[in-house]
């Protein structure tokens, strides 16, 4: 990243090497607060029942059991648990379908506000991004009435195309910033060779658009895997719920005991964090994207 | 698929952004289509629908049964003088300026410690950010559970003899939102990290080095040259956070609800509760509009502040 600098640098002073322990000593402070909600949410979910004691929390389990994340996953018919495997399994069907469908548009809507600017588009751009940063409250209550009225309340398909569509400004900003970066020379050599609007976008944009949509797709399945108020507000069905709304259910009910609580956290956790830990440089990327300019 | 059009050649020795006035080609039209079903989609679930709820607001649907009689802004003064809504805006606000403050503060921090070409620095940066994909839902129930009076941090506190720091956390009406703040930057912080680390990154090595050659100490370096050279940066972390801070919703509704005394409500709770639990569509329609206009405030002139930098550049 760099530039090359020669090495001739001074021994180093004792007052750095000291500064660098101190450095040292605060990270890792605030790595242990960082991590300190996963050590209990792992230790907790590997004690057999039998060791589960809110005064021993922090206690390393005395021997592996995975009742918890049994109980979690698949439920108890005795203690009325539902488990969360079915609507795990409802966030997948959500999830990937809306994120493909999503990176797409943005794809689409980011080249020609890129690279085929028409009158308006200045004013079109920031209309668009302004509602990724409305609170949905506001939309909330007509969103409620129009799904209702197309059939569309209460299922994944419904829940589904309203991703699509508040996915469209985030999709939209951070395909357009992409694109802005390819030489517009580039498309234009390609439009003296006689390629079309189409043409371009296949034979020029979108072999080299690949970076683009693992920053857009990472960061939809991230967002719509995690989100929680449309999918409260449109699926009432828990059947049909995604995970975290079944999440927030489990957690709500007085007679889930908090291990499974914080087993069920876990699960619903780790898709994401998957995506996180291979694919976190793009993660970040699309996370600065987020801040309009960064 | 297309052939050489006259027209288009000719375009390229226009500046490509020039307005075409007659000539409409084919690829100018295939170019809004592509575009139209977005700008629709947009227009009607984002303006539309915001034009619908700021009706609702106005007129008096408070019962199952739609009810669109003209009321003006009684909804409103009747909202504000609610004092589950007043004690929700105090909250809100408290919620939002420690979690600012703390968020900035911590984000800086870290940013400048991971900046000094340390080994292992990927892993701290990684072990920042990871809160940062999951869901808010998942840190309510985490923290909630961390932060529970008989347990979790209060354990930890006795063990190493700072007793003295126990709380009831969110059970006690004091602290309420406060608890939240915690659970809320401890996910949100990463996030400032990694903004200000790309900032730092931005930031030439010789413009630190000249100044230390002047004989800048390197507290001075930071506060004369790096901080002054971040500031934008700065500017959007307030504004992404301070807007995440107005909406929250999630992370209060999976931790805590409104708490003892509405002492960790927040206005988007109740708007979900009136409207969904109480069918007060007309009330939960202003308590979405106040929403809207607060967040607002802070994202409209950013956007605007966002767009004329880069018409200039």
């Amino acid at each position: 990243m760099s530039a090359v600098t020669p090495s001739v640098r001074q021994p180093r002073r004792p007052q750095i090497r000291a500064s660098r322990v101190a450095i040292y000593a605060i990270l890792v402070v605030f790595a242990a607060f960082y991590l300190m909600p996963v050590y209990v949410l792992v230790v907790t979910g590997l004690k057999s029942f039998t060791e589960i004691s809110l005064d021993r929390m922090w206690n390393l389990p005395t021997s592996i059991g995975f009742d918890s994340f049994r109980d979690a996953w698949l439920g108890n018919e005795n203690t009325s648990i539902n488990g969360l495997a079915g609507n795990f399994y409802n966030s997948i069907i959500l999830t990937v379908p809306a994120t493909l469908i999503s990176a797409m548009l943005g794809s689409m809507n980011g080249y020609v506000l890129a690279k085929w600017k028409f009158r308006g588009a200045n004013i079109i751009f920031p209309a668009i991004l302004f509602g990724m940063f409305i609170p949905y409250q506001s939309v909330l209550i007509p969103l409620v009435q129009t799904m209702q009225s197309v059939h569309l309340y209460g299922s994944l398909l419904g829940l589904m195309f309203v991703h699509i569509i508040y996915g469209i400004p985030i999709t939209t900003l951070i395909f357009r910033n992409y694109y802005a970066s390819v030489p517009t020379e580039l498309v234009e050599a390609a439009r003296i060779d006689g390629a079309s609007i189409l043409g371009v976008y296949r034979h020029i944009l979108f072999p080299i658009s690949l970076p683009g949509f693992i920053v857009v797709m990472i960061w939809q399945f991230t967002a719509i895997w995690n989100e929680f108020l449309f999918a409260v507000v449109l699926v009432n069905n828990p059947e049909s719920q995604p995970i975290t709304v079944a999440l927030n259910n489990l957690a709500g009910s007085f007679s889930v005991q908090w291990n499974i609580q914080m087993a069920g956290a876990l699960l619903a956790a780790v898709p994401t964090l998957l995506v996180y830990i291979f694919l976190g440089r793009y993660f970040i990327r699309g996370l600065l994207a987020g801040s309009v300019k960064g | 698929m297309n052939h050489a059009r006259p027209d288009s050649a000719i375009s390229v020795a226009r500046p490509y952004t020039a307005p075409r006035r007659r000539v409409i080609t084919r690829d100018r039209v295939i170019s809004i289509a592509l575009i139209t079903p977005s700008v629709l989609a947009i227009a009607i679930f984002v303006y539309v629908f915001i034009g619908r709820t700021a009706y609702i607001s106005l007129v008096n649907w408070n019962d199952f049964a739609p009810d669109f009689t003209w009321v003006g802004l009684d909804n409103y003064t009747r909202l504000f003088q609610t004092e589950r809504f007043q004690i929700d805006l105090r909250n809100t606000l408290e919620f939002t300026v420690v979690f600012v403050a703390a968020c900035l503060f911590i984000g800086l921090l870290l940013a400048v410690l991971l900046d000094q070409k340390l080994k292992g620095e990927a892993i701290f940066r990684n072990i920042f950010m990871f809160p940062l994909a999951i869901s808010f839902i998942v840190t309510g129930v985490a923290w909630r559970w961390l932060l529970t009076p008989s347990s979790g941090v209060n354990l930890l506190f006795d063990a190493v003899g700072l007793g003295f720091l126990k709380s009831g956390w969110f059970t006690d009406p004091k602290v309420g939102i406060l608890a939240v703040d915690i659970a809320a930057v401890w996910q949100m912080s990463g996030y400032v990290m990694a903004m200000y680390l790309a900032g730092l990154r931005g930031i030439p090595e010789e413009l630190r080095e000249a100044a230390r050659v002047d004989g800048a100490t390197e507290w001075q370096v930071f506060r004369r040259v790096m901080l002054p050279m971040l500031q934008p940066i700065t500017l959007s972390a307030v504004i992404i956070l301070g807007h995440i801070s107005l909406k929250i919703f999630d992370l209060t509704k999976s931790m805590t609800g409104p708490g003892p005394g509405f002492s960790s409500d927040v206005p988007a709770l109740f708007m979900y509760d009136t409207t969904f639990s109480g069918s007060h569509f007309s009330q939960g329609a202003a308590i979405a509009t106040v929403l809207l206009l607060l967040v607002s405030v802070l994202i409209i002139p950013y956007l605007i502040y966002n767009f004329r930098n880069e018409v200039q550049q």
